[in-house]
């Protein structure tokens, strides 16, 4: 009895609640007959999708920050680093000079310029949120809409040469979606464009099994972002950064820098934004600009809730567990709800039902009534 | 030279204290230049713009007052409202009538909501403005679910014009032409002026009734108001004065020469008042003087071609501008209030409030419920003018740029005044409806003018957040600071 209790515990009501949500929606979609392989597939390649951008939220909250709302800068920077990767690569007809190596050369030079720009924004951005202690999620939160704003009206002014990313015909402003299909898209996780744009000994970064779809290369880069950060978090300088967000004061008495810490937690976390919002691209295979990254703080903030973490502690597996049952569910409850009332836009709105009801979870269970 | 100094500090202070709005002032200001709009389109937009917006934006002005911070959960009064919109709409009313059957539905809902939003904020005190925006986003989330799922799904409604055909789920705009589009714009003056007279009436019968009963003390105060409006009554049945009256619209011009008139009256009783009955020095008079001559002058502008033709295109509705005045005075009254005293103390410090034996939960629960009704209200207003209910929209952006306005008067998170509000309103509609145009002339894109105006709105939200969160640490940090040098 006691062991059940302590795993009950252990798991919290809302992951059970989800938890079980989502075991049911699976059933419920077999049941219905939709093919368990194509739901593998489809969860796998969301889990990917959006694991980084979930990831990012560990270093934030590690450090003291808390809930990285903020993390928009990041997705800024790297939607910033990959149109300016694309169009260097167009201007500079790398897929005539490269041929089969240029999408990799725009990738690199996407996260390279993506990782740099975030780097540097996550140093002021941490600087700004050392002055605000105790308010961060708050600031943070429009901190993140004003950068969205701010980048439509960069979007909007930017004209480009390359006809994937700007207007026909307007000489001024990208397009809202642009599609990466001539460039970096599905280079990790999309077995046909490997196949298509690959040299054949790299045909096993994406490939079918039965009907699964096996993004191996995707699978191993967030395997290995997440083992870095891993190891981070063991090293010296992660633990004193763990220090720093569990308690100022006694990180304080034993020599820590806090605010340093503070700002390298936030820089990472930004450049983990940058990189995460590019592999999100890569995998979904459109750059979406505009104000369509204007949730997605929300939505990662959200899945990391889910996987358990609190405003204070994070760990890997909750980054993993999080994702997985958020987006999971968001993939399943699709066809399911289509196939039962017929409503398309009813995920959507679960969508905001749960990651918001999360998060107030999360904010009740953590600021109790403190005067 | 010590007094040009004086004056020197007194101008330099003013402008730290309202740089906020000055600056938004200049940028207003420079936007109407490079639009090359012409003055009547603007002062139209404006003024149509403060009919409609103005109410929610001082619904926000008593959270802050009982320091709970820029209610972000105003979302949910408007969600109310719409519910209520909804309903009426459904059941084939419309009109005034379909207006008070909507406050009435509204209102409760609107209460109910507004204690459990301040149930909730108790349980997180310091985060509430984090909490009220996640809270709005939730509230949109059930909302959604309410309109196009249980709508038509489990509660069956069947209204071609509502219902999406052959589906489930309300339609995403809710055409209120012939329904409750101009319902409280469009109440003739008289009707307001014998609605007005028949409550006063009855006010006034309560009282000496209560008077019989030994439960009210009459004071000569309630006969002379009374009279006053007993005669302003008697005289709306003159003829000119019931044509003029009769109408709904009020022209810009009559408006002001109303206010100036007005406001001249009271000065001269001002001055009546100090000269005769308090026998001040004549210094006292230089203020009231110097408004009437301020009075005489915007007057004698009027005459002025230009602003006259602007002054006769723009047209206001009567009965919103009154509800706006009346939110106003309630406001300002609140605070001469027990309740409205209490607010403030829990405002400045809950453990004094706490000390001195103020119920600080109930007081801030009562502070959430009035801003979460008059939220409810004024989308109402909005929805009226607007005259389409964008059912899926309408609610979601009120709260942001509901307190982007009031930040923009010079509000900050601890402090918040009508007149504060209004400026807001006026600056920050200014900006919205000459930034596209402003856009295109500048970058040869109007779209940029848009987008620059919705930066703006979430820019000067994360500046005066950072700005107050700022203010916090360092207050923290300054007794501990001295308390070290003690030791």
């Amino acid at each position: 009895m006691k062991t059940i209790k302590t795993i009950y515990e252990n798991i919290g009501l809302p992951r059970l609640i989800i938890g079980l949500f989502f075991i049911f929606l699976i059933v419920a979609s077999i049941a219905l007959g939709f093919s368990s392989a194509a739901i593998f597939s489809d969860v796998l390649r969301r889990w990917l999708m959006y694991g980084t951008l979930v990831l990012a939220m560990v270093p934030g909250i590690q450090s003291g920050i808390g809930l990285n709302f903020g993390v928009s800068l990041g997705i800024s920077a790297g939607l910033l680093g990959s149109v300016l990767a694309m169009e260097i690569s167009f201007v500079r007809d790398w897929p005539q000079i490269l041929g089969a190596g240029a999408p990799w050369a725009t990738l690199l030079l996407a996260l390279l310029f993506g990782v740099v720009m975030a780097a540097f924004l996550g140093i002021v951005y941490g600087l700004l949120l050392n002055r605000v202690k105790g308010s961060e999620m708050t600031v943070s939160t429009y901190v993140g809409f004003s950068v969205i704003a701010f980048m439509n009206i960069v979007w909007l002014s930017l004209a480009f040469k390359n006809g994937e990313l700007s207007w026909p015909l307007q000489g001024q402003g990208l397009r809202n979606t642009a599609s990466l299909a001539g460039s970096f898209g599905g280079l990790l996780s999309n077995p046909d464009t490997v196949k298509a744009t690959q040299p054949p000994w790299l045909h096993w970064l994406a490939f079918k099994v039965g009907g699964v779809t096996v993004p191996l290369g995707l699978i191993l880069l967030f395997a290995l972002l997440c083992f870095l950060v891993w190891l981070f978090f063991r090293s010296k300088l992660g633990i004193a950064m763990s220090g720093a967000g569990e308690n100022e004061l006694f990180t304080l008495s034993s020599g820590i820098n806090v605010d340093q810490k503070r700002i390298q937690g936030t820089a990472i976390s930004t450049i983990l934004g940058a990189v995460g919002i590019i592999l999100y691209a890569q995998t979904y295979g459109f750059l979406q600009l505009y104000n369509a990254p204007l949730m997605m703080g929300f939505a990662s903030v959200a899945s990391i809730l889910i996987g358990g973490a609190s405003v204070k502690r994070a760990k890997i597996s909750h980054v993993l567990i999080g994702t997985l049952l958020f987006q999971g569910i968001l993939v399943t409850a699709l066809p399911v709800v289509n196939e039962v009332i017929e409503i398309g836009t009813l995920p959507e709105v679960l969508r905001i039902i749960i990651s918001n009801g999360i998060i107030l979870y999360a904010l009740s269970k953590t600021k109790g009534g403190n005067v | 030279m010590n007094k040009t100094s004086a004056i020197t500090k007194k101008i330099g202070s003013f402008l730290f204290d309202n740089k906020v709005m000055i600056a938004f002032a200049i940028v207003c200001i420079a936007a109407i230049m490079l639009s090359g709009s012409s003055l009547s389109f603007i002062v139209d937009g404006v003024f149509t713009r403060i009919t409609r917006n103005t109410f929610t934006v001082l619904a926000l002005i008593i959270p802050v007052l009982a320091g709970l911070g820029l209610n972000f959960g105003i979302v949910i009064g408007a969600v109310a409202a719409q519910i209520a919109v909804f309903c009426v709409v459904n059941w084939g009313f419309g009109g005034i009538e379909g207006m008070l059957l909507c406050v009435l539905i509204a209102t409760p809902l609107a209460v109910l909501f507004g204690f459990l939003v301040g149930k909730l904020f108790n349980r997180m005190k310091g985060a509430e403005m984090i909490a009220g925006l996640i809270l709005g986003y939730f509230a949109d989330g059930l909302y959604q679910l309410l309109f196009l799922v249980i709508i038509g799904g489990i509660i069956p409604v069947d209204n071609p014009r509502l219902i999406i055909s052959g589906g489930v789920g309300v339609k995403n705009t809710i055409d209120l032409t012939d329904n409750l589009k101009y319902a409280i714009d469009s109440v003739r003056m008289v009707d307001i002026v014998t609605v007005f007279f028949y409550i006063i009436l009855a006010v006034t019968l309560i009282k000496v009734l209560l008077h019989f009963l030994k439960k009210y003390e009459l004071k000569k105060n309630d006969f002379i108001f009374f009279g006053v409006v007993a005669v302003a009554f008697g005289i709306s049945y003159i003829p000119t004065i019931e044509r003029f009256l009769s109408t709904d619209r009020l022209v810009l011009l009559n408006a002001l020469t109303i206010v100036l008139v007005v406001y001249a009256v009271i000065q001269i009783v001002k001055i009546v008042k100090l000269l005769w009955i308090e026998k001040e020095e004549p210094k006292a008079l230089i203020q009231p003087i110097a408004m009437l001559l301020l009075c005489g002058v915007i007057y004698g502008l009027t005459y002025l071609p230009k602003i006259e033709q602007v002054l006769l295109f723009v047209k206001l509705p009567v009965l919103p501008f009154l509800l706006i005045a009346g939110l106003c005075w309630f406001n300002y009254k609140i605070l001469s209030t027990r309740l409205g005293q209490n607010m403030r103390t829990v405002g400045q410090s809950q453990s004094v409030a706490m000390a001195s034996g103020i119920n600080v939960d109930q007081t801030r629960i009562i502070a959430m419920i009035i801003s979460t009704v008059l939220a409810s209200w004024g989308q109402l207003i909005f929805l009226q003018n607007i005259g389409t209910f964008s059912t899926y929209g309408a609610h979601t952006q009120i709260a942001q740029f509901a307190i982007a306005a009031l930040l923009v008067g010079g509000a900050s998170v601890q402090k918040a005044t009508n007149k504060q509000a209004i400026i807001g309103v006026i600056l920050f509609h200014t900006l919205f409806i000459v930034a596209p145009q402003a856009g295109k002339q500048l970058f040869n894109n109007a779209q940029i003018g848009e987008y620059f105006r919705v930066f703006v709105s979430y820019g000067v939200i994360a500046l005066s957040l950072a700005m107050h969160a700022w203010k916090l640490v360092k207050k923290k940090e300054e007794p501990a600071a001295e308390n070290s040098l003690s030791e």
